[in-house]
């Protein structure tokens, strides 16, 4: 129970996807204009990474490993990616329509999100187990959104500030982001290993 | 080598198959006949039919709950296309909705008493209008359909609507004079 636990805290705060290991940029950059798109965008990734990381691992230790394919690992795990987020858009499109109208675009661009593949492939290389899969998957998926939407609230104040002329649009986003990774580096005392 | 191509290959025909079973089993059916009903609309958007908008019209035709006469800018040729497609017969525009109008107009606004309040671009339905609070505001030529709702909110009533001019590219043929109720030739007996 405490490794999981665990796990949960270094993936959400400690090891945060986007600011301390930098994955996830472009998702983060680019839909974090307003906090409504930037919540459609956390709640589908959060979605498609938690199932993503559980199906790859499954793939992985039942297809791969057995047959000694390993090298195979990030073509598959794209593939594995690919076909969860359709499969996920399909059924969300049938049962969960308004969900689906909310996510709208948002949902095929999880395909190209990179921490989606870097969760899988970090899993393997951490040998996790199952559940610590699912849960690291989670982890991520958790700090991916609440980095997102705290990024997005930011930005929308930053919109409306008096930015000096050099530094507006980009150039302002990029360093609040990087203020914000410097912050996150406090969290990295929190847990002694 | 082989154990690869087989292996990323059977799991690819997996993949595949789970797609295309999800494809039929989580079919979402849209309505063929609003599709249909509003392709023959003129899309305009100016929501003189009593609708917000074209597509919002086409569903009303379909349910049965809207009558096929009531868009002015598509006129007579768009009621008669309807009644071909639903097997209805074609009847004259409802007067309640609008005059077909005869050219094709656009609006234009009259820069200099612009006050810049913004009216007319919340009006407009097809985001023809440019501009911003306390400027002064324009309309996108290429953009409007002539659809008039920018004439009334207008408090300063510089905005007018006037008559495309043809040039080559806006030119069209002319569609042939309605071969309608020709009296028939007696004197030929």
């Amino acid at each position: 129970m405490k490794e999981y636990a665990l796990i949960l805290l270094s993936t959400v705060l400690v090891n945060n996807f986007v600011l301390v290991k930098f994955l996830g940029l472009c998702p983060f950059m680019g839909v974090s204009k307003k906090l409504e798109t930037a919540t459609g965008m956390s709640f589908a990734t959060t979605f498609v990474l938690t199932l993503s990381s559980a199906c790859s691992y499954l793939v992985n230790e039942y297809l791969l490993v057995p047959l000694g394919l390993e090298f195979l690992r990030t073509m598959t795990f794209i593939l594995v990616i690919a076909v969860v987020v359709q499969f996920t858009e399909m059924v969300m499109h049938k049962h969960f329509p308004l969900l689906y109208n909310v996510l709208g675009i948002f949902l095929p661009l999880i395909t190209t999100n990179c921490a989606v593949l870097g969760v899988a492939l970090l899993n393997i290389q951490e040998s996790h187990g199952f559940v610590e899969s699912l849960l690291y998957g989670f982890g991520a998926a958790v700090g991916f959104s609440m980095v997102m939407i705290l990024f997005a609230a930011m930005r929308e104040r930053i919109a409306a500030a008096d930015v000096p002329l050099a530094f507006r649009g980009p150039a302002i986003a990029l360093v609040t982001a990087g203020l914000m990774s410097m912050a996150f580096m406090g969290f990295s005392g929190l847990v002694r290993v | 080598m082989l154990t690869a191509i087989l292996a990323l290959g059977a799991l690819a025909l997996v993949f595949g198959l789970l797609l295309g079973f999800a494809a039929v089993r989580f079919k979402v059916e849209g309505d063929p006949l609003v599709e249909k009903i509003d392709a023959l609309l003129p899309q305009t958007q100016c929501g003189q039919c009593g609708f917000p908008g074209c597509r919002p019209y086409a569903t009303a035709i379909a349910k049965g709950e809207a009558d096929i006469n009531q868009c002015p800018p598509g006129g007579q040729t768009t009621i008669v296309a309807l009644a071909d497609l639903l097997g209805r017969d074609p009847k004259p525009l409802n007067p309640e909705n609008g005059q077909e109008k005869v050219e094709k107009t656009v609006a234009i606004i009259r820069e200099d008493i612009c006050i810049g309040c913004t009216l007319c671009i919340q009006a407009c339905p097809v985001d023809a209008i440019l501009g911003a609070p306390k400027q002064m505001h324009t309309v996108i030529e290429k953009e409007c359909t002539g659809c008039e709702l920018c004439v009334a909110p207008c408090p300063v009533e510089c905005i007018d609507m006037i008559p495309v001019k043809e040039d080559i590219g806006s030119w069209k043929w002319k569609a042939p004079p309605a071969p309608a109720t020709r009296p028939r030739a007696e004197s030929d007996a």
